[in-house]
C-alpha cells in the first residue's frame, strides 16, 4: 500500500512536486484500465461465465485440448518503443527539444542542470523531469533555480520509461520552442534500453569514475549521442586518461560527440552551450 | 535490474495474444535475443517465472535462441562475428563497424493449450 494515499497502488513510479507536499500522482493511475493485464481480467471472468454455461466444471484437464503455436514476432520493448515515439512526435510538433541525462550516480547529472539552466534562460524557456528512486532532493534543487520540474520516483524501478514521461510531460505546462531535460535515473545499464522520445541521449562520466567506463557498460554508450567528461577540475589529483576515456567511448560509438567540462567551476561548459544553441536553432 | 520491467511486459504481451486466440493456457514463449541486446537471459528466464505467476503463462517454458553478433565494417564492407560494440575490423582495422544483427529482441512464438470439447 502507498503511504502517502493509501491507495493499493505502493508499487510503481509517483509523480512529485516541490513545493507542493500534497501533489502526488502514481503513473499506472490513469492508465490502468487500459493495461492488458486488466481487460485481460475482464476476458477471463467472462470466460468463465461461458464455461459455466456449458457445464465445464474444474474436473476439465489440461492434456484433453490441444496445443497449437502462434507466431508473434513481436518486440519485446514493443509497447515503450510505442509510447516514447509518440512522445517524440509531441515535442517535435510543439518544438520541444528533449535530452535525456544518462549516466551512474554521482557524476553531476543535477549539478550540470544547475548551472547550465541559468545560462540557457534568457535564450529559450527549459523545464526538468527529475528521475529517482527516492526524495525530490533533485527536483528542489532544479525548483529553486525558477523553472518547472517535476519529479518521477520510480520506486524499486532502476530507469525511466516512456510511460512515466508521457505522464510527467502532462503534468508539466510546456512551452512551445523550449528545452525539455529528462535527468534518469542514475544508472548506467538499465536506462540504455528504454526510449523516452527524446532527441538526443547525453552520457556523462566524471574523472574520478574509471577511463574505461565505456568499455565496461558499452551499451550506454552505444546508445549515446554526446559524452560529457565532468568535474575535469578535480584531473590533476586522480588518475584518469582522459584521451584513452575517449578512444574508449569511441570504439564503443564512433558518432558520438565528446565534450569536456567542469560543471563546478564552468570550465569547458561555453563549448558545449554553444553546440548546444546550434542544435536548438537547427531543430 | 531491467529484466523484471522486461519480464512483466513479455507476460503482458503474451497473455493479451494468448487471450485473442482462445488459450486455456500457454505452454512455451519462444525468445530471440540478441548476444548485443544488452539483457541477460537467465537474469530474464528467472524473472519470468516470477512474473507470470497467477497468469496463464504460469506453466509456460522460456526457450531463448541468442544470435550471435554480426558487424559490417564502415571502410571495407567486410562483416564478421562481433562480441561487442568495440569491435575492430580483422581485414582493415577500421573502428567504423556498424551492428547488422546481434540486436534482436523479440518474441517469435508462442505455444497455446486449448481445452478440449
Amino acid at each position: 500500500m502507498c503511504d502517502t494515499c493509501g491507495c493499493s497502488d505502493g508499487s510503481g513510479a509517483v509523480l512529485r512536486k516541490p513545493g507542493e507536499s500534497d501533489y502526488h500522482l502514481h503513473v499506472s493511475d490513469g492508465t490502468h484500465e487500459h493495461t492488458p493485464s486488466h481487460t485481460g481480467e475482464e476476458h477471463h471472468s467472462s470466460a468463465n461465465v461461458q464455461e459455466g454455461s456449458h457445464n465445464h466444471g474444474h474436473g476439465h484437464h489440461h492434456h484433453e485440448g490441444s496445443s497449437r503455436k502462434i507466431v508473434l514476432e513481436q518486440d519485446v520493448l514493443q509497447k515503450n518503443n510505442l509510447l516514447a515515439e509518440r512522445n517524440r512526435g509531441y515535442f517535435e510538433a510543439r518544438h520541444i527539444f528533449a535530452l535525456n541525462f544518462l549516466s551512474s550516480p554521482g557524476s553531476g547529472k543535477t549539478t550540470l542542470l544547475e548551472k547550465i539552466i541559468p545560462l540557457l534562460q534568457q535564450r529559450i524557456p527549459v523545464a526538468v523531469i527529475e528521475g529517482d528512486q527516492q526524495t525530490t532532493n533533485d527536483a528542489d534543487r532544479i525548483h529553486a533555480l525558477g523553472v518547472p520540474v517535476i519529479q518521477i520516483n520510480t520506486g524499486s524501478g532502476c530507469h525511466l520509461d516512456a510511460l512515466m514521461v508521457n505522464r510527467a510531460v502532462k503534468e508539466l505546462d510546456l512551452q512551445d520552442n523550449s528545452l525539455l531535460c529528462i535527468e534518469n535515473v542514475g544508472n548506467l545499464v538499465c536506462p540504455a534500453l528504454f526510449d523516452l522520445g527524446e532527441a538526443l541521449k547525453v552520457v556523462i562520466i566524471s574523472v574520478t569514475e574509471g577511463d574505461d567506463k565505456p568499455m565496461k557498460y558499452p551499451t550506454m554508450f552505444h546508445e549515446a549521442d554526446l559524452c560529457i567528461l565532468n568535474k575535469i577540475d578535480l584531473l590533476p589529483y586522480v588518475e584518469f586518461d582522459v584521451a584513452k576515456c575517449r578512444e574508449n567511448a569511441m570504439r564503443v560509438n564512433h558518432h558520438l560527440e565528446w565534450f569536456e567540462v567542469s560543471a563546478k567551476t564552468g570550465e569547458g561548459l561555453a563549448v558545449w552551450l554553444e553546440w548546444l544553441k546550434k542544435r536548438l536553432l537547427h531543430h | 535490474m531491467h529484466e523484471m520491467s522486461i519480464a512483466i511486459s513479455i507476460v503482458e504481451a503474451v497473455e493479451t495474444k494468448a487471450r485473442e486466440e482462445g488459450a486455456a493456457r500457454v505452454s512455451g514463449v519462444d525468445l530471440l535475443v540478441g548476444k548485443l541486446a544488452g539483457i541477460e537471459p537467465e537474469s530474464l528466464k528467472f524473472c519470468f517465472s516470477a512474473a507470470a505467476k497467477g497468469t496463464l503463462a504460469e506453466e509456460a517454458l522460456l526457450a531463448i535462441e541468442e544470435p550471435e553478433g554480426t558487424g559490417e565494417c564502415g571502410e571495407c564492407g567486410m562483416t564478421f562475428p562481433v562480441n561487442f560494440y568495440y569491435a575492430e575490423c580483422p581485414g582493415c582495422r577500421s573502428l567504423r563497424i556498424k551492428i547488422i544483427s546481434g540486436e534482436e529482441f523479440l518474441i517469435q512464438s508462442i505455444t497455446i493449450e486449448e481445452e478440449g470439447e
